[in-house]
């Protein structure tokens, strides 16, 4: 093997922060994803990272940038994309089959152990499948990338809440879910003021029961109602989002959706979402209108999933930080 | 009043907590996906030293501690305050028993310690790692005893005890580190 570059480092922080070694793995998996979906007959698409319309979702905020010239002479703002969702659900609509794309997406305010503001994501649709079929292709690919054979544990929410804290996270009140939090012993509850029930039901995931998930791959499926973000709601009482996660030892890898298809219940949540931006002081950005009259012209029934490529790579790689898989992570961007 | 937000948390930023001075060791951005972003921090006590735990939502402020640390020379203690000096404004300030804590074993006159100050009040004083002491009281070694062993117990000008080789003498002058509270060398007189 050659030099590593770290050696020819002549300011601080010119070096990559990922060794060669990892940014090799990292390429090796890539391009093993790539052939796990030729296999399928999933067809490769790129969308545009840079979009008149943002994610409404109040919990992400997108990265704003501009352009200026033909076109738009009096300069457009555009807005990094946080996934490439609406334009891929709009090629769904025209009739593009099942599909998957490796981008990287942007996220304002997102910086940490497990964060980068721009990171890799692979999203993948299938039309025909709900989001239980969807996790057994999730399983199939990710298991096929890890060295030993891995066979994922699946629970519902609810049955995730009541085995570690011995609560059913549907009726619980915010009051019940602080009280929780508290008996937990999470430090600084009895100083902690948040917004919404939802919140406390995030705080107790990223708190109490992520951190005591057995290590390995773990589905989680049928989230609140409240937690739909673009997963159909299935009726019911309480009713139930069609929604999984994919936790691989404890650290959230992947988010998938058996999607809604309905416009006028889509522009109704965008609306919410916006409202609430605006309760909350946020920015009140344009919602994507296009994806609004494509899902009305008739989107495919299907599940779609989107996989953080570096935080796989971070396991595969055996490393802790997700600096370590960057080259050139924000502290050196 | 100074205050800093959850983005602005980092290892070593001085923040006030529950009444309290206090630095953060660790900051760690949590978030789901979909969902309510947090900082979980490890914070030190300045004044009790002790390590805790806290949650905060992202975008939460707290107040700025106002906390610095100087390099000054102790000076002399009138038996309940420990004297300290700036030894180039020649400014000096007080430092109470609890500010001085273990430390009051290793002070000798004219030292440069770290004082770590609170609103200008000295919270902490750390002694350099290593210092020379002089030693007050020794039993004589028997000469010749070169066994490994335990060597002997011997009570320095600052009152300190420590264990010292045997054919170290009442009034020889050594050098102890006090993190370990342990006898290093014989140290030459400056």
């Amino acid at each position: 093997m050659g030099h590593r570059l770290n050696d020819r480092q002549t300011a601080p922080g010119a070096s990559p922060a990922a060794s060669i070694e990892t940014l090799r793995l990292r390429a090796r998996v890539i391009a093993q994803i790539r052939v796990f979906f030729q296999h399928q007959g999933v067809l490769e698409v790129e969308t545009p990272v840079c979009s008149r319309a943002a994610t409404t979702d109040p919990a992400i905020e997108s990265l704003v940038t501009r352009y200026t010239g033909p076109g738009a002479p009096a300069g457009l703002p555009l807005y990094l994309h946080s996934s490439p969702e609406f334009p891929m659900k709009r090629l769904l609509a025209a009739g593009s089959g099942p599909i998957y794309q490796i981008c990287k997406v942007f996220r304002d305010g997102e910086a940490g152990r497990l964060h980068n503001p721009e990171f890799t994501l692979l999203e993948w649709y299938r039309p025909g499948f709900d989001h239980h079929r969807l996790m057994d292709e999730v399983e199939r690919l990710v298991g096929g990338l890890m060295p030993e054979p891995a066979v994922a544990r699946r629970l519902s929410y609810r049955a995730l809440f009541q085995q570690r804290l011995q609560i059913d996270p549907h009726p619980a009140t915010a009051e019940q879910l602080r009280n929780c939090a508290l008996q937990q012993g999470v430090p600084g509850v009895d100083r902690l003021e948040l917004p919404h029930r939802d919140a406390w039901l995030d705080l107790l995931m990223t708190h109490c029961i992520e951190p005591a998930m057995e290590p390995g791959l773990c589905f989680v499926y049928d989230y609140p109602a409240s937690q739909a973000a673009l997963s159909r709601v299935r009726p019911g009482s309480p009713p139930l989002a069609e929604r999984f996660e994919l936790y691989l030892d404890g650290i959230e890898l992947a988010n998938g959706f058996h999607e809604l298809t309905d416009a006028a219940e889509q522009q109704r949540r965008f609306e919410r979402d916006l409202q609430a931006r605006a309760a909350a002081g946020q920015p009140v950005v344009p919602m994507d209108r296009r994806f609004i009259a494509a899902l009305d012209g008739g989107m495919p029934e299907c599940a779609g999933v989107a996989l953080g490529i570096d935080r796989l790579i971070m396991r595969l790689a055996g490393v802790d930080h997700i600096e370590q898989v960057i080259a050139f992570p924000l502290s050196r961007a | 009043m100074a205050t800093y937000s959850t983005s602005e948390f980092k290892g070593g930023l001085k923040i006030m907590l529950d009444g309290d001075p206090c630095s953060i060791i660790e900051n760690e951005f949590v978030k789901p996906g979909k969902g309510q972003a947090f900082s979980r921090v490890k914070i030190r006590n300045l004044k009790t030293g002790r390590v805790i735990e806290r949650t905060f939502k992202s975008g939460d402020s707290v107040e700025a501690a106002d906390v610095m640390e100087m390099d000054l020379q102790y000076l002399y203690s009138d038996g309940e305050f420990w004297h300290f000096m700036h030894p180039d404004t020649f400014e000096q300030v007080s430092a109470d028993a609890a500010a001085v804590g273990d430390s009051v074993k290793w002070l000798k006159d004219q030292d440069m310690c770290t004082v770590t100050l609170w609103n200008g009040t000295p919270i902490i004083i750390e002694v350099p790692n290593f210092v020379n002491l002089t030693i007050t009281e020794t039993d004589p070694g028997l000469k010749g005893d070169t066994s490994g062993g335990g060597g002997k117990p011997a009570t320095l000008e600052t009152g300190a005890v420590v264990r010292v080789p045997l054919f170290v003498q009442t009034g020889e002058l050594i050098k102890v580190d006090t993190r370990s509270g342990e006898y290093v060398s014989r140290a030459k007189e400056e």
